[in-house]
């Protein structure tokens, strides 16, 4: 059969292991989209949407773990969307309503769309991503390890993204999305921005604006050594944030396209940076 | 080019079972349901998601059936337009649509009506602001959703005087 | 509020519901794309990828060989006219030398499943030498020909009084605006099925039947009344169905299998597969004296018609006419013209002309207004056309010209409540940008700008408009036969209302709209069919009833001159006979039918200067809009929408509140998202993914500030049509409101976000310049 329909993990090794060439249907929404145009012509397909182990999320010490299976409108549910307040935040962003019923973690991970915009999230979190091609066989990477280009991954044929490991509540978390309308819209221009005032860190990551989502090193550097942690207040807010934010426009690598420009693009994640840290600090204080 | 290989397999519509023979693998669960088992009310406007005007329940949820691989669809419970109303006749929400101004062409109100019954059966009142988001997926060319708005508003008025007049 | 100078009629005025309203809620309804046959076979076109090339060689037989393909044509297998067209047959069935546009249909396939078809389509191996396309319509007028008919696709001048005129004050502006897509719902369908003695039924969805019959029976090469053409469920129009799209190549793909054959275009497909609104560049110069009035408006306008000619020249004409806006404008020189470029082909869309120029004069009447040091709601009320003036065409407009009322009504309309940003959440679904959560509420900055729009109803310029109804009137029931396309508009509803309300019944009943046995209703198109097919319908019934009215007499046995018609009743002058006219006809015992031709009065062309008496009727419409913009990432979120609109009178309050909302947010949508973008002759957004349309959360509620009801002499129950102004004055304002809010002189249609926040942004362009585009 062309089609399998596995109720658990074994089931879909056993079913990668008899016809390796098949490939991995999750909620169909990108999938589908490049079938039906004739882009993709699948010869046999493993579905997962019954697996089990790929549903849902747990707890796990100070973690969160995320089975790929993990749908938007699942993120949106306000249990979890405490946890992952920037997940939740870019959750409602996604596609439609109908998008969000059927939409999946590890389907935007595995299309690694420039716009993808989970991508950003998951990376300025430091998740670990589980990969596994066999009951035994597991590989632990991290976003960037994962994303190598526009729509390109480093899965190996026949491997499934099984889960994503992220800390729970870290620190205040913002998510910001620029798009040319005010619903349904793919993103031009987005930016994930966590500043964790237990840790003193910073994360600062981008969407759309280069080929795969891109950190701002710099720029979190550069934020972490000009905050006050202990007051939660930058020195001089302005200047620190004007500086912190040509550092994120350094780091973006934006092209011109059918959405938008590639000058705006970089206008516009910074002015996004900016006020997510505006909120943040905000919020903090 | 050799012939493609041919699939058997079996949906659950509307709480029937239904079987595809003859199937082939590309076949969304939207071209499987117009062109193999004859329930057109679900309509094709682009088949990139995009529309919502080919919306079905599925186990319960709203999902566009454009998106869903039909021959994966097996063991789940498939409820399109045409399962709405099991007697055949019209939904309060339908008469709404109708009542209100809120069909034109009409091609996009069968997926309206499958994605307002979902929203109304989770959110019997919605706000202005809630039917709008809830109804974000589903294009409608014709009529600037204002009236669909309102055929909304007053399907969820009708149903809450019915649930305060039901013993 | 209704503005009301007409008196109420028992069934009109009503809003009746539509009688397909259910069907389709219920989803039993028929679109085109719901037909099926038993053992029928699905087409598809073989499209070109390029925007110009010779065809060198065409191999067929890797198509012909896959396992289910049951035909493959080309260009050599058209038995008739090669050619098609709308206007002029310029546009060839299969391309077999040249390619002009990306999309250009060059084969087409049948095959037993919808996948076979698309692959066998792809396996024709088409071998094109790639030319270099003209894509710049300023270019083309001087390149090479795009096609042997040349590169000028229509031109027309206006030139009105002393065109050395000057005011005191002067303004001048660039303009321009993209190509907008109609983007209805249901993709292109139909159903072909050949009867067996070399005749064809099609079943499509369609705006003008006989016009597609006469297109289709040409190139097939099949006797006229061989060629049925039915409706088939249409989902939506706004003039993308005027041209052909698979007619003719599917109609020869039934006749050459002798197989039914249905084909449905794709989201894709369709964007490639139809016209666009033409993209317009436009030079515009105002000046008037220092009270405001306008001394003389000059214009040069160049409109992109792409590859072929469809309605390019009606369109173009609207532009030279309506160049000036409904305003006294006492010298006029407009100097309009439509190129042929490699671009995808241009013709009809909501608004039809009027949509591209309201978007430059109404910014000029700003910027005029800002010169002036005068409030820009004053300077149009001078400016306003009233009864019994003249348009720059030298044309008296005869009837309601309430221009100066619908300004009034929109502009002091009430205006939304200010927002308190302050105690709003980032993501609040108020803000623009929705929930993305990138909007600062404190950036936001509000702007309210307001346009007046207006244009021709039904065809003009000396076009034999006309539309033929048969009214049958047996045992009480009355039957409407006409061809008159329905395409969500509700005309079926006006239809039913008409006629019960001239023979005093709801008995009514609608034939299918087919070519078979009708004459032509004419195109659902140019704001017609309430008030052609509408007319033809009312004056059916009217011979009709009395036909009913002398039998009636003869029946009872009383003089003819007795009995009279009012309000859908016979009645004797002694009250004796007190009877609806379909029932005093069952009574009578007999079967009554008439078939009418209705047409408007006659229409001049427009001469050399662009003068004449080119248009029946006009419509005149204004908006407001009010919006929110982000300022500095140009995000926009328009608040509302408030209207008012010249009606004539209102036929059914519902179907027109649902035009004017519909409308209206094509309008908005046209201005602050929807082009489709074209680089090199290639469309990069044919999805609905990247050509974005308004969503419920963009479209604004509509505020109705006035319907004018002033019955218009001349058409029947004194209706205009009301589908197109909705489209016409909403951009425009749409766009006075962002430049109200940013102080960025956006000069184009759409605004895109980085016309704004690039404009704005410390370091990049000037603040107050020009946004977005600058003369080429
Ligand atoms: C209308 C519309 C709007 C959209 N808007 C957005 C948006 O705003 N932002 C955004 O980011 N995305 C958007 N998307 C894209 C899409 O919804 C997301 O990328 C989604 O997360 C894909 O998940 P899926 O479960 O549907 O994946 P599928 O479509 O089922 O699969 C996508 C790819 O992932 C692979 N895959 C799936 N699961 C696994 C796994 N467990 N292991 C390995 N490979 C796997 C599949 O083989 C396939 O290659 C939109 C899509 C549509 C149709
Ligand atoms: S047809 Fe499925 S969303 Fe448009
Ligand atoms: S009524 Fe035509 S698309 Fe909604």
């Amino acid at each position: 059969m062309p089609v399998a329909v596995p109720h658990d993990l074994d089931e879909v090794f056993a079913a990668l292991e008899a016809e390796p060439e098949a490939e991995l249907l999750a909620g169909g929404t990108d999938f589908m989209v490049e079938t039906n145009a004739g882009r993709r012509r699948p010869r046999s397909v493993i579905a997962l949407r019954n697996v089990g182990e790929l549903g849902g999320w747990r707890r796990k010490g100070g973690d969160v773990v995320l089975g790929a299976g993990l749908t938007y409108r699942e993120m949106l549910e306000p249990s979890f969307a405490t946890l992952v307040p920037a997940l939740a935040q870019a959750a409602r962003t996604i596609g439609s309503p109908q998008v969000r019923n059927a939409g999946t973690l590890g389907g935007n991970l595995a299309t690694a769309s420039p716009a993808g915009d989970t991508l950003p999230v998951l990376q300025a979190l430091g998740a670990g991503i589980s990969l596994r091609r066999s009951p035994q066989e597991e590989r632990l990477v991290t976003v960037d390890d994962l994303l190598t280009g526009p729509k390109h991954t480093s899965l190996c044929p026949g491997e499934v993204i099984t889960s994503v490991r992220l800390p729970a509540s870290r620190g205040m978390q913002e998510f910001l999305k620029v798009g040319p309308r005010n619903a349904m819209v793919i993103s031009v221009a987005s930016v994930t921005c966590i500043v964790d005032f237990a840790s003193k860190s910073v994360r600062i990551s981008l969407g759309s604006v280069g080929p795969f989502v891109l950190r701002a090193e710099a720029a979190e550097a550069l934020l972490a050594e000009r905050m006050d942690w202990e007051a939660r207040r930058l020195p001089a807010p302005a200047r620190d944030i004007a500086d912190v934010v040509e550092l994120v426009r350094s780091a973006a690598a934006p092209i011109d396209d059918q959405r938008s420009t590639a000058t705006y693009r970089l206008h516009a994640v910074g002015v996004c940076a900016e006020r997510a840290i505006e909120r943040i600090l905000r919020r903090a204080a | 080019m050799s012939a493609p290989e041919l699939l058997s397999y079996r949906l659950w519509v509307n709480g029937h079972a239904r079987e595809v023979e003859g199937g082939r693998l590309e076949e969304s669960l939207l071209y499987v349901l117009r062109e193999r088992l004859g329930l057109t009310g679900t309509k094709n406007a682009c088949e990139e998601g995009e529309c919502g005007s080919c919306s079905v329940l599925v186990d319960g949820r709203l999902e566009c059936s454009c998106t869903i691989l039909a021959a994966s669809a097996v063991g789940r419970d498939i409820v399109t337009l045409e399962g709405l109303s099991p007697g055949g006749g019209a939904t309060a929400l339908q008469l709404a649509f109708v009542e209100a101004g809120a069909v034109q062409c009409g091609f996009c109100t069968p997926g309206l009506v499958v994605a307002v019954t979902d929203l109304l059966a989770r959110v019997p009142e919605p706000t202005d602001d809630e039917i709008r988001e809830a109804i974000s997926g589903n294009l409608c060319r014709c009529t600037g959703y204002g009236r669909i708005v309102e055929a909304v508003r007053r399907a969820a008025r009708a149903q809450a005087a019915g649930m305060r007049t039901a013993p | 509020m209704i503005v009301t100078k007409a008196p109420p009629l028992p069934r009109l005025g009503k809003s009746l519901r539509r009688p397909d309203g259910m069907a389709k809620a219920r989803g039993v309804f028929k679109f085109s794309s719901d037909l099926d046959e038993p053992g029928m076979l699905w087409g598809h076109l073989v499209r070109s990828p390029h925007p110009a090339a010779r065809i060198a060689e065409i191999d067929i037989s890797p198509a012909r060989a896959m396992a289910g393909a049951a035909a493959v044509l080309l260009a050599g297998d058209v038995p008739g006219r090669p050619t098609y067209g709308l206007n002029y047959p310029d546009q060839p069935v299969f391309a077999s030398d040249e390619v002009r546009h990306v999309g250009e249909v060059v084969a087409a396939v049948a095959a037993d499943h919808p996948l076979t078809a698309r692959r066998a389509a792809e396996a024709v191996a088409v071998r094109y030498e790639v030319g270099e396309p003209v894509t710049d319509p300023e270019v083309a007028l001087r390149a090479a020909p795009v096609h042997p008919l040349g590169n000028v696709l229509a031109e027309q001048r206006v030139v009105r009084g002393d065109v050395a005129a000057e005011g005191d004050v002067v303004v001048e502006g660039y303009y321009e605006t993209g190509m907008q897509d109609q983007a209805f719902l249901g993709t292109e369908a139909a159903l072909a099925v050949p009867d067996g003695q070399g005749g064809i039924d099609i079943y499509v969805a369609t705006q003008w039947l006989h016009i597609d019959q006469d297109q289709i029976s040409a190139s097939l090469g099949v006797p006229h009344d061989q060629v049925r053409v039915h409706l088939a469920g249409v989902g939506g129009s706004f003039g993308a169905r005027e041209d052909l799209s698979m007619q003719i190549p599917l109609c020869l793909l039934a006749l050459r299998t002798g197989r039914a054959v249905k084909m449905v275009f794709g989201r894709e497909e369709s964007f490639l597969g139809h016209v666009h609104r033409h993209p317009a560049r436009m030079w515009y110069r105002h000046s008037a004296d220092r009270s405001g009035r306008l001394v003389k408006v000059e214009a040069r306008i160049l409109l992109d018609g792409g590859a072929y000619l469809s309605s390019s020249p009606a369109v173009l004409s609207n532009v030279a006419c309506f160049a000036a806006g409904p305003y006294r404008v006492p010298n006029a020189f407009v100097e309009a013209t439509c190129a042929r470029t490699n671009n995808p082909p241009c013709g009809a869309m909501r608004g039809f002309g009027s949509v591209q120029v309201c978007v430059a004069h109404e910014a000029q009447m700003d910027r005029l207004a800002a010169a002036l040091g005068m409030d820009p709601i004053e300077l149009r009320r001078r400016n306003a056309l009233r009864p019994g003036d003249d348009l720059v065409t030298g044309q008296v407009l005869e009837g309601a010209v309430p221009v100066i009322e619908l300004l009034e009504a929109c502009s002091s309309a009430p205006l939304p409540p200010e927002r308190h940003w302050e105690t709003t959440e980032p993501g609040d679904l108020a803000l623009p940008g929705g929930s993305g959560r990138a909007a600062e509420p404190l950036r936001v900055r509000r702007g309210v700008g307001v346009a007046l729009g207006f244009k021709n109803i039904m065809f003009s310029c000396a076009f034999d408009d006309y539309s033929v109804a048969r009214c049958r009137l047996e045992g009480g029931r009355v039957t409407i036969t006409t061809a008159a396309a329905e395409v969500g508009q509700g005309l079926v509803t006006l239809l039913h209302q008409i006629a019960g309300e001239v023979l005093g019944t709801d008995e009514v009943v609608l034939a299918e709209a087919s070519t078979v046995g009708i004459g032509s209703a004419g195109s659902t198109s140019a704001s017609r069919q309430s008030v052609m097919t509408g007319g033809a319908v009312q004056a059916a019934c009217q011979a009709v009833a009395d036909a009913v009215l002398a039998a009636t007499a003869a029946r009872v046995g009383v003089p003819r001159a007795s009995l009279q018609l009012a309000g859908g009743r016979v009645v004797s002058d002694d009250g004796c006979v007190d009877v609806p006219v379909a029932e005093a006809g069952a009574l009578c015992g007999e079967c009554f039918e008439e078939t009418v031709t209705y047409q408007h009065a006659a229409t001049a062309e427009l001469d050399e200067k662009g003068q004449g008496d080119a248009h029946v009727a006009f419509v005149f419409s204004a908006h407001r809009a009010v919006v929110d913009v982000d300022v500095d990432l140009g995000l926009v979120k328009v608040v509302e929408m408030t209207t008012a609109q010249d009606v004539g009178r209102v036929l059914n309050p519902l179907q027109l509140v649902g035009q004017i909302e519909g409308g209206t947010s094509q309008g908005v949508g046209f201005a602050v998202m929807e082009e489709l973008i074209v680089e090199h002759g290639r469309v990069r957004n044919p999805s609905f993914t990247d050509y974005a349309i308004p969503t419920a959360l963009d479209m604004p509620p509509v505020r109705i500030a006035a319907l004018v009801q002033e019955p218009q002499p001349g058409l029947p129950f004194g209706a205009k049509g009301a589908g197109e102004p909705p489209a016409i004055s909403s951009t425009a304002a749409v766009l006075a409101a962002v430049r109200d809010a940013t102080g960025v002189a956006v000069n184009r249609a759409p605004v895109h976000p980085p016309d704004i926040a690039l404009a704005l942004a410390p370091g990049t362009r000037a603040g107050q310049g020009d946004a977005g585009v600058t003369p080429s």
